[in-house]
């Protein structure tokens, strides 16, 4: 397990997404209101890129003829097949025993603590005025 | 070879629709005049994919020689020589297809006393399905109502194919009133004929319209589904009748897929939908639509996973096998004593109270 820089903060805009490499590994990389979440960037069903999806909340029922938006915009659609993934978990909503992303961590970390690390950082320079996303994989 | 079973639960024979004159005695009085002075006796009501004469309609063997009693033929036929536990009986009368909805009522309740005095007190090893008239579901419940206290009525009965998906809201007070009687939902091939059998339109021949038929069943599977039947009647069981059954691996593997990707539509359809169909629909026996090998039919049972589905069934009268071949070449031995008796018991709960 090792920590790596993958991106600024601010390259992830709101209610957004961003794609990024780490040792081979596609990686989505959310914005969820200020909150940032990675998944691995890769649909279990066939592989398609998550950062594409549509971003949609959880519909739910109290009986049939009744609708409820839950958790807006809180879950990514896969953009081939339609399943969707809970961005805080990587939880499918089908089958959730059975389908679900990969998650990793991610924080924020202020460019200026981040000097003097060793990080994994070779993608671009850390200046010290930013804030960057640092996962770990 | 598998060998005709013994004492099973058959759960589709046709008691074939009375002539109208034998129903007078069950109209009252109001309907009775109304049907003689319109000029109604003579009319028999048949609903078109029954017509008798059809060569399906009825096995070479069976056809009754005129007058002969058609009790008579059922015990001679099926359930003397099978020594049947249990036969439920389904009169498919033209009634649920008349545009007229307090004579429909009329003639359901008509229809449902005369099997009720001239079949179930004719012979104490019949059951049947309560015909409602489908035109108006206030009045359908009416008659469930009235026929539930006759505990030898074990369903309630429905055509595949009517003027509404049955799953829409429209028909739930009907299935309130299924559930709150015991009575599973009994959905039987067949329709009103004024609507295309086929989503392509008019079939023209009876070879398309028969192989064709299923798809109105599928159909009917995914309305329920969908709109959230079976979540609001969890206790709700339905019965596909003459529908052939080896169609639902496909079905339930398509609706798996679809409501994965469409769920957001049906947000009450909180499980998949194979699981929820699996437990709450029954299908049975015969016709069976077998593969061309016997060993290929355990594989295709298994693919459906459906050993507390198939309900026994003859279908009589009607042309689906040959001399005492009921069972399919191929059926696993192991899936006999749910399909001849148990899970008719676990879904007809009113069999239980009589069964010998």
């Amino acid at each position: 397990m090792s920590r790596h820089v993958v991106a600024r903060v601010s390259e992830v805009p709101p209610e957004g997404a961003l794609r990024v490499v780490v040792k081979g590994r596609p990686v989505a990389l959310f914005n969820l209101g200020g909150e940032y979440f990675a998944l691995h960037d890769r649909c279990p069903h066939e592989g398609a890129s998550l950062c594409g999806g549509r971003r949609v909340g959880m519909a739910v029922a109290e009986r049939p003829g009744t609708y409820r938006l839950d958790r807006q915009g809180e879950m990514v659609r896969c953009p081939w097949h339609g399943w969707d993934f809970d961005i805080r978990t990587g939880q499918g909503w089908c089958d959730p025993a059975n389908t679900r992303v990969r998650r990793y961590v991610v924080s924020v970390e202020a460019g200026a603590g981040l000097a003097g690390q060793a990080l994994n950082a070779e993608i671009f320079p850390v200046s010290v005025e930013d804030d960057y996303l640092v996962i770990e994989m | 070879m598998p060998t005709a079973p013994r004492g099973a639960i058959d759960c589709d024979v046709h008691i074939p629709p009375p002539p109208t004159a034998a129903l007078l005695p069950y109209l009252e009085p109001y309907w009775r005049e109304q049907f003689s002075v319109r000029g109604l006796v003579g009319a028999d009501f048949t609903l078109t994919t029954s017509a008798s004469r059809t060569p399906l309609a009825c096995r070479p063997d069976w056809r009754p020689a005129k007058g002969e009693d058609p009790l008579a033929l059922l015990r001679r036929h099926v359930l003397d020589p099978m020594g049947t536990a249990i036969a439920i009986g389904h009169c498919l009368h033209g009634a649920v297809a008349l545009h007229t909805e307090d004579m429909a009522a009329a003639l359901c309740r008509a229809v449902n006393d005369w099997v009720a005095a001239e079949w179930l007190s004719r012979d104490e090893r019949l059951r049947a399905s309560i015909l409602v008239p489908t035109q108006n579901v206030a009045l359908a419940v009416a008659e469930v109502e009235r026929c539930a206290a006759d505990r030898r009525f074990v369903q309630v009965l429905v055509l595949s194919m009517l003027d509404h998906p049955l799953g829409r809201r429209h028909w739930w007070p009907l299935y309130a009133a299924a559930a709150r009687h015991g009575l599973p939902l009994g959905i039987h091939a067949g329709g009103l004929n004024r609507h295309a059998t086929t989503p392509t339109g008019w079939p023209s021949t009876h070879l398309e319209d028969h192989v064709v038929g299923a798809q109105a069943f599928d159909a009917q599977l995914a309305s329920l589904l969908t709109e959230g039947v079976f979540s609001e009647h969890p206790d709700l069981r339905v019965v596909l009748l003459e529908s052939g059954f080896t169609w639902l691996s496909t079905f339930l593997w398509r609706m798996n897929k679809i409501w994965r990707g469409l769920r957001a539509e049906v947000p009450w359809v909180t499980r998949m939908p194979a699981h929820i169909l699996r437990q709450h629909v029954r299908v049975t026996l015969q016709p069976v639509d077998a593969p061309p090998r016997p060993e290929m039919l355990a594989a295709t049972l298994r693919q459906i996973d459906c050993e507390d589905m198939l309900l026994f069934s003859t279908d009589y009268p009607h042309w689906q096998y040959d001399g005492d071949a009921v069972l399919p070449e191929g059926l696993p031995d192991a899936l006999l004593p749910k399909l001849l008796r148990d899970n008719a018991l676990a879904t007809y709960p009113r069999l239980a109270e009589t069964a010998p």
